[in-house]
């Protein structure tokens, strides 16, 4: 399955779907780090608000997604972690230390323009 | 179930949850099953790359479950203490598989035997 990536301006943005396999999200890995070097983006939001599971595997790698886009100096932003999920990372011990989330989208986008407004 | 790949490892965890949501469990209790199944199917792929994972209800006469049994006839584990244990891995993952699935579930148990594989069972009851 296929992450969609919009480009919206500066900002990319990638939509989790619920059933994303290992594959998959090795693949976004590259692909998106691509793209934010194909559009000289300063953002990538990444939407997980479908995501049904959050494990030890899916969370490590959105956090060398973040890492990744970081060393291109670009940021990242997890937007729409579920509460439940939540609880579950929790439990299960896992953290996205170092990577910036917002509630939902349109938090995301806020927050960056703040910062970019900040950097300007 | 089989589980012999990555795309095996979703459908095992949509299954459960499927499972628990019909058994009544709570969305937070289901998310943490699904969860739990994705951990342990994961384990098989990568350390056994061949296994099974099988869904259980359990009808005990005051209360309802789910049991899921993960086995498989990898390699086994060595040191189950140190398996265990929070940030021990011998995979390159972040070691969280195990203990946090203990701390997700209610029962855990595991059976182990090098060279013999694996079977770990663990249980949610619903609140």
């Amino acid at each position: 399955m296929e992450v969609p990536i919009l480009k919206q301006g500066e900002v990319l943005i990638a939509t989790f779907q619920a059933a994303l396999s290992d594959a998959d999200l090795n693949q976004l890995r590259m692909g998106l780090v691509q793209q934010v070097v194909k559009f000289r983006s300063r953002a990538v939001i990444v939407d997980v608000t479908a995501m049904d599971v959050m494990d030890s595997f899916a969370s490590r790698t959105l956090r060398e997604i973040a890492h990744m886009i970081r060393l291109r100096g670009a940021e990242t932003v997890i937007v729409g972690i579920q509460p439940e999920v939540a609880f579950a990372m929790v439990q299960l011990g896992l953290t996205l230390e170092g990577v910036a989330t917002a509630l939902d989208l349109e938090e995301g986008l806020a927050y960056l323009i703040q910062k970019f407004k900040n950097i300007d | 179930m089989a589980i012999n790949s990555d795309q095996d490892i979703v459908t095992a965890r949509q299954k459960g949850r499927a499972l628990a949501i019909e058994l009544g469990f709570s969305t937070v209790d289901a998310t943490l099953i699904a969860t739990s199944i994705s951990e342990l199917a994961r384990n098989i792929v990568s350390y056994a790359r061949r296994g099974e994972i099988t869904l259980k209800i359990v009808r005990a006469p005051s209360r309802q479950g789910i049991t899921i049994i993960a086995s498989d006839s990898g390699p086994g584990i060595r040191d189950i203490l140190q398996a265990m244990r929070d940030g021990f891995s011998t995979s390159g993952s972040l070691g969280l598989g195990l203990p946090g699935v203990r701390r997700l579930m209610d029962d855990f148990e595991i059976a182990s035997e090098p060279g013999r594989g694996t079977i770990v069972t663990v249980k949610k009851w619903k609140s």
